[in-house]
């Protein structure tokens, strides 16, 4: 007999397939639907804003972080989640900018993947708000009232460190117009996309498809969105009862604004959520009653990002509380802090 | 009982069993050589006998127990003993080893040995005869079965657990013995019953083997109450807390022993060695090996003489492929892997499986994403997530406060993690280095 090479390994000597590399991709592959959406609602505009927040993103990720980390695929989620929650009109460089600094200040200061207490792209949209309020602000109407399709939406094009010209027919979204005119929003145009807001708030339906792909190949956390969306629902129902006119129905609720694409992608990213699946439950409800109230009572007529920011910070007390009970033992070991 | 008998948590490798499922077990000639270290199981190692020159029968004492937590070692074929001395052992260190130049043309036949009349035992003699008999455990952890027989004073046993789960992947040792063997897996229970002082009896098999619930329903004896219990196929159901628990819903508390609850656990395969040292007055001098894996040339179970050396045994399954890359003893998921080819099979060896370079590759790290899979794949229920943040930090204390003791290495979270974090291999060495500091301190 010829004798082997031999290798020693520790065991298990078989490994599940699935890699964290192959999660990430799978997630920007389910994106794609969505992206295509934008595309298609908004124009060329979509794309700019999409290449140039995911170049900000792979950039910074390239320049700073460790060798090879950029195929992991982590960073070009946070650009594309960074590019969906932006208005179509929004200049170019500061869609870079928002990827650079969520890349950078939201996850490679902390350590690089898996060390970032916060959302990269929600940081970088945070940002974004901060610094430049008012063309975060401007949305386009839908292109119904658009003659080309081909015609950007804003001053996508404008030179960094310039005010953008702003010379399209703006609206409001339909968050905005329920908040500020009392008006509210059809509900099929909201589902299907036709309504003005940013990139990847208007297609609920197809960011929807994108959750359930990745709930069946168990690449996010199912609890986490249907823990938020029936809070938001079973909220706006009983809102909705109280006072008709002030509170907008449960449908509404769900399918305007920011909220689908935060249930099903910004709160589900594994990182800044909890590790355990009670952590989920307790992470979503309370997502879900922070994005109500904010919607319902705050000053802004959005809430999504700031609620999921919130509870993002929390996600290390809600791991400590909700530790599994060890088996054999009836109560969860002592001293389940994570290391500082 | 619950609907489906299974524990919580665990995780689901391919079994491919379907390699050695269905091939009937072959004996293997003896080999020119055989090596047996003193340290074959669980406990203290067995204290010398033998003298280098000395001619051996088949089955003769080469060591004896030391204490009762020890077996005595026999010899597994007639020959000289050539040589006393460090050799490789399975677990990848040199051990104390009795090496034997096997007779050529030798008949093999044991020497006339008295067959113990089992009913007529007292329980204290039966353990006694099994004890000296040298039978372990053979489901791999190898800690003698004579001492599972002796319940400490005032604990009441109600029920004897018989795995035969068999939960690691490839290993098809247990699935023979039950299918080619149901009688003497019967007649073992028959005498463990006695000695136990138990009427109840559970065979809880995975339900990918339907062949060997089928035949130990059949030839179950009229008189005895044994039921066989057909259980979830997952890893690790074959683990003695996640088998009671699946199939009495009892849970073991932590640090404590099925027998606290009532509860003896024997496997298969050790119930049909029982029986042999009964019927044949034979002590455990040979056991069933699956070899196997995609490295193998021709995947085989074998009765293999204790202390055949690897390389015999895989030489009779006609070597290994040209890509071979990794040998394992043991299953895929527990077993060591082996730096030299001239460690012998040893009592408590399930399988030989050899991997090719496909498996055996290493796969690149990625720092943890709080994915939440250990969390769900722990059968134990710990989190392995922030157990493998805190060995990397080398917090060991920290560790035991977040339950370690209760780890049993099943690699369920290695195997699961995305990252490719070795998670169990962490949780081995942290074990490791507690074991050192308290031994410093003490």
């Amino acid at each position: 007999m010829t004798e082997p090479r031999l290798e020693l390994t520790a065991s298990p000597h078989l490994k599940a397939r699935d890699s964290t590399p192959r999660i990430m991709w799978s997630v920007v592959g389910s994106l794609l639907p969505v992206i295509a959406a934008a595309i298609y609602f908004f124009g060329p505009s979509a794309l700019i804003v999409l290449v140039a927040a995911t170049l900000g993103a792979v950039l910074t990720e390239r320049a700073f972080g460790p060798p090879g980390s950029v195929w992991d695929g982590s960073a070009v989620i946070t650009g594309l989640l960074l590019g969906l929650t932006l208005p179509p009109g929004l200049p170019a460089w500061m869609c870079f900018l928002g990827g650079a600094f969520g890349v950078g200040f939201g996850k490679l200061v902390f350590g690089g993947l898996g060390q970032n207490l916060f959302n990269p792209a929600l940081l970088g949209r945070a940002f974004l708000q901060a610094s430049f309020p008012a063309v975060l602000t401007t949305w386009p109407t839908w292109p119904s009232e658009q003659a080309n399709w081909w015609a950007l939406r804003g001053d996508n094009l404008a030179l960094p460190f310039m005010t953008p010209q702003v010379d399209v027919v703006s609206g409001a979204t339909p968050l905005g117009l329920m908040k500020f005119e009392s008006t509210p929003t059809e509900l099929w145009p909201l589902m299907i996309g036709n309504v003005g807001g940013s990139l990847g708030e208007t297609a609920g339906l197809v960011i929807l498809a994108g959750g359930l792909y990745l709930a069946a190949r168990n690449h996010l956390n199912w609890r986490i969105p249907v823990s938020i969306l029936a809070t938001v629902a079973l909220l706006a129902t009983l809102l909705h009862a109280l006072d008709g006119a002030r509170y907008p129905g449960p449908l509404f609720m769900l399918f305007s604004g920011g909220l689908m694409i935060g249930a099903v992608y910004m709160a589900t990213d594994m990182v800044t959520s909890p590790v355990t699946n009670r952590g989920a439950w307790v992470f979503g409800i309370g997502i879900g009653l922070l994005v109500v109230a904010i919607r319902s009572w705050g000053g802004l007529p959005e809430g999504v990002m700031y609620a999921i920011l919130f509870m993002n910070a929390l996600v290390p007390f809600i791991n400590r509380a909700t530790q599994p009970k060890v088996f054999g033992r009836g109560r969860p070991a002592a001293g389940s802090e994570a290391p500082a | 009982m619950p609907f489906r008998l299974s524990f919580r948590h665990g995780v689901h490798p391919p079994d491919s069993k379907r390699l050695t499922a269905d091939v009937a077990v072959r004996r293997m000639p003896f080999p020119a050589e055989l090596a047996l270290p003193l340290r074959q199981h669980g406990g203290k190692p067995a204290r010398l006998l033998a003298r280098v020159g000395d001619r051996v029968e088949r089955g003769d004492k080469l060591a004896e127990a030391d204490g009762f937590v020890s077996v005595p070692i026999h010899a597994s074929a007639a020959g000289t003993v050539t040589d006393v001395g460090w050799w490789p052992h399975p677990d990848g260190s040199q051990a104390q080893t009795v090496r034997i130049a096997v007779e050529r043309f030798s008949p093999q036949v044991p020497r006339p040995r008295i067959i113990p009349r089992w009913e007529g035992l007292t329980p204290q003699q039966v353990v006694e005869a099994v004890q000296r008999a040298g039978v372990v455990g053979l489901g791999g952890a190898a800690f003698p079965t004579h001492v599972k027989l002796l319940p400490p004073e005032g604990t009441d046993v109600h029920t004897l657990v018989v795995n035969g789960a068999e939960c690691e992947p490839y290993l098809t040792t247990d699935h023979r013995t039950m299918v080619e063997f149901p009688d003497r897996v019967h007649f073992g229970i028959r005498v463990m019953m006695h000695a136990l002082g138990v009427d109840r009896a559970v065979i809880g098999v995975e339900k990918n083997k339907p062949d060997a619930i089928r035949i130990l329903r059949e030839s179950a004896p009229d008189d005895l109450d044994i039921s066989v219990e057909g259980l979830t196929v997952k890893y690790p159901q074959g683990y003695e807390k996640m088998l009671i628990k699946a199939i009495l819903d009892l849970e073991v508390p932590s640090g404590k022993l099925p027998i606290h609850m009532g509860v003896v656990v024997q496997n298969v395969g050790s119930l049909a060695c029982i029986a042999e040292v009964f019927q044949t007055g034979l002590p455990l001098i040979e056991r069933i090996v699956t070899v196997s894996g995609p490295g193998v040339r021709r995947p085989s179970n074998l009765i293999v003489p204790v202390g055949t050396k690897l390389r015999d045994v895989l030489e009779y399954c006609d070597g290994v492929t040209d890509d071979a890359s990794e040998i394992i003893l043991g299953g895929p998921m527990m077993g060591s892997p082996q730096p030299d080819l001239d460690a012998p099979i040893i009592k408590g060896t399930t399988g030989v499986i050899v991997l090719t370079e496909r498996e055996s590759k290493p796969k690149r790290s990625y720092p943890c994403i709080s994915c939440g899979r250990c969390l769900d794949a722990c059968p134990m229920f710990l989190n392995p997530s922030l157990l493998g943040q805190l060995a990397q930090a080398a917090r060991y204390e920290e560790m035991e406060t977040a339950a370690l003791a209760d780890c049993m290495l099943c690699g369920a979270c290695s195997y699961v993690c995305p990252s490719n974090i070795p998670l169990s291999q962490m949780f081995a060495l942290s074990k490791a280095a507690l074991q050192r500091q308290r031994t410093r301190v003490a």
